[in-house]
């Protein structure tokens, strides 16, 4: 996040940056911009520990922090989030550790699930965050289910389920849309829409004209985004939630944005993507955008930005410092949790 | 006691769940307002409502996969899929997903779904009304799965599942959902999983079977029974968790094993039985285990009468190995 790359301003006065983020507008800005550097920072040392051979496996999220930032702080604790495959920022904006998100990476024994996932597939309940898979597009079904539970209880919280742009193509995106329009369900749909499925861009996906045209089909309301405006997505998330908490059924909205670094530490976009991509994706870089608007208004002095970089390297390292010192979980957690009790498995299995 | 068939003791077994606990759902194609095309759920959606007994848009998938989201919440879903055969497109979130949450999760999220679905032939469905691939699940770890053969066990294993912690592929032998009829205990009546029938005591020879099964077996025992040959029939009930004791235990006794099911040979439930009992019991064994099944070919519709194992083909499968040894 270089200050002199040109980047797309962020065209609001304060007056309407105050009318998408409310009342407490300088504080929920100043809140944003600490989360999106430390998950700036984050994926960048995880990528560095990756290239070192000190954790197996990343998958950077950078390019997509506006929309997880704004979904971590425009949702209350009464909602739930199940995760695409990009948003554990969501989860630590709403409260997973992340010292506990480290353990998870590294796969050792603090981790709660005892490095069962690869990396990039945190579980946090306290959190409202649900645990992933690596199969594309099944939260989306039991995003609806959840909501179903929810109502079924007369409780207030709204379901966010999260999808890449490839996930469109899904199943259980067509089964998922139809049966919270069909049962009119408190779920926001956030199609995270990266223009990438690895090496397959938007345009292989769909014919449509948008992925949010999809959802007029079902019967229920799309609204394409600018992903990478911190302001719209944050003020249209807030509204999208609100409608379905008060009963407004559910809506889909696609939030644009530019993957920035590779699928995961596994893919080389030079195979793929074509020239000048990456420099038309710099150019729209969430928390460049952020940042350049916020020094505009003499919302972030120099100091005040290297203070925050400097806690976010801070509270990075300690969570990698942990995380390596803690032991690989033990053998015998191989056979928990895949029953409620052990007894209950097939024979006895693993003699 | 009320007299039942086991399509009827299902039905009585989810009211009895639905009335003991409002967390229990029902989901699926037709469960409704038609009360299932089996008329499994008949009469469940006038009495608990279309918000707890929900039709479904036509989507296996989408029906797992909110009865999945319903679980991760604390509800207790009850998926059907209308016939086995089709539970393919729900595949993956039950593999992929229903298997998997409490281990991916450290158990944060437990993840107890009932899968209930009509299975096997002998309805003259052909290939796509009859199949029996209870082996697919058995061989997913985290899956549980339940076959009852009689109205009884459909009732007390369906309760027994309903309020499990884990997830429960429960399978219904359609071809006697009206077949057969028995008592059934009124009430919360459960049957433990894990603990296998003893239909018939024996001394010659042992034949294992389970769902639709388990008739056919009983009656080629009284056919044996005729000729001096004494067959002891263990109906499973549970194929995961199996009652391993029960299947080494009655061998021990026996010396020979005959495996049933209609399900296709290659890969088929049979083949871990027959495995547990080389391993297990092999110095009780004194002729080679037999399996009576299904033919490693697609489920016909002319030629069911040939592929479904029969009275005759278990009763002979059973003389050669008291001929054996």
């Amino acid at each position: 996040m270089n200050p002199d790359s040109a980047v797309e301003p962020l065209s609001y006065t304060p007056e309407e940056a105050a009318a998408a983020l409310g009342p407490e507008w300088t504080a929920t800005l100043e809140k944003a911009y600490r989360w999106m550097a430390l998950g700036r920072a984050f994926d960048a040392r995880m990528q560095g520990l990756q290239r070192q051979g000190r954790i197996g496996f990343y998958g950077a999220a950078t390019g997509q922090e506006a929309v997880n930032v704004a979904a971590g702080l425009a949702s209350t604790s009464d909602d739930w989030v199940f995760p695409g495959l990009r948003e554990q920022l969501v989860a630590l904006v709403r409260g997973l550790p992340l010292e506990e998100y480290a353990h998870s990476i590294f796969g050792d024994a603090l981790d709660p699930a005892r490095g069962r996932q690869m990396p990039c597939h945190p579980t946090a309940r306290p959190a409202h965050y649900v645990s992933m898979s690596s199969v594309i597009g099944t939260q989306i079904s039991q995003a609806v289910g959840f909501a179903y539970a929810l109502r079924h209880r007369r409780e207030r919280g709204v379901v966010l389920a999260f999808f890449g742009d490839g996930a469109t193509s899904s199943n259980d995106f067509h089964a998922g849309l139809n049966f919270a329009a069909v049962f009119d369900l408190p779920v926001v749909f956030c199609c995270a829409n990266n223009q990438w499925a690895i090496s397959v861009p938007a345009e292989r996906q769909t014919a449509a004209a948008s992925f949010a045209a999809k959802a007029p089909a079902y019967g229920l309301e799309g609204r394409q985004l600018d992903g990478t405006d911190f302001f719209a997505v944050y003020r249209e998330l807030s509204m999208a939630l609100r409608s379905a908490r008060a009963g407004g059924g559910p809506v889909l909205l696609e939030l644009r944005t530019y993957r920035l670094t590779p699928h995961s530490s596994s893919d080389d976009p030079r195979r793929y993507q074509p020239a000048g991509w990456a420099e038309e994706g710099a150019r729209r870089d969430p928390v460049a955008r952020l940042e350049a608007w916020m020094q505009a208004h003499d919302l972030l002095p120099a100091d005040r930005r290297a203070k925050i970089a400097a806690a976010a390297d801070t509270t990075v390292r300690a969570a990698v410092r942990a995380a390596e010192a803690a032991p690989p979980p033990a053998p015998e957690t191989l056979t928990e949790d895949v029953y409620a009790s052990r007894s209950s498995g097939p024979a006895e299995g693993t003699e | 006691m009320t007299e039942l068939t086991l399509v009827q003791a299902v039905n009585r077994g989810l009211q009895e769940a639905m009335r003991q606990d409002p967390d229990v759902l029902i989901l699926g194609e037709d469960v409704g307002v038609n009360g299932g095309v089996f008329r499994a759920t008949e009469g469940l959606q006038k009495e608990f409502g279309p918000g707890r007994v929900i039709d479904t848009p036509l989507s296996e998938t989408g029906i797992v996969g909110t009865a999945i989201g319903m679980a991760l919440y604390g509800l207790k879903p009850v998926a059907e899929i209308q016939f086995l055969d089709f539970i393919y497109p729900a595949f993956d979130q039950i593999v992929s997903e229903l298997a998997k949450f409490r281990y991916r999760s450290g158990g944060q999220f437990p993840c107890h779904v009932v899968v209930r679905a009509p299975y096997g032939g002998g309805i003259k469905g052909g290939l796509y009304h009859s199949q029996s691939t209870e082996a697919y699940f058995a061989h997913t770890a985290g899956l549980k799965v339940a076959i009852p053969s009689t109205p009884a066990d459909a009732k007390g294993l369906l309760l027994t599942a309903v309020h499990d912690e884990d997830p429960v592929i429960f399978l219904e032998p359609k071809r006697i959902y009206r077949a057969v009829t028995g008592e059934v205990p009124d009430g919360d009546h459960r049957v433990p999983f894990g603990k296998a029938r003893l239909v018939r005591e024996g001394s010659d020879v042992s034949i294992f079977a389970y769902g639709a099964m388990v008739p056919t077996a009983t009656d080629a025992a009284a056919t044996l029974a005729l000729e001096g040959i004494s067959a002891e029939i263990i109906d499973l009930r549970t194929l995961v968790p199996l009652d391993e004791r029960a299947v080494i235990a009655s061998v021990e006794k026996t010396g020979r094993a005959v495996i049933v099911h209609e399900a296709a040979r290659f890969c088929g439930f049979g083949g871990e039985l027959a495995a547990i009992l080389a391993e297990k019991a092999f110095y009780s064994l004194k002729a080679p285990i037999a399996r009576v099944t299904g033919y490693d070919t697609p489920f016909p519709y002319s030629l069911e009468h040939v592929y479904l194992p029969n009275t005759d083909r278990v009763a002979q499968a059973a003389r050669t190995t008291v001929r054996a040894g």
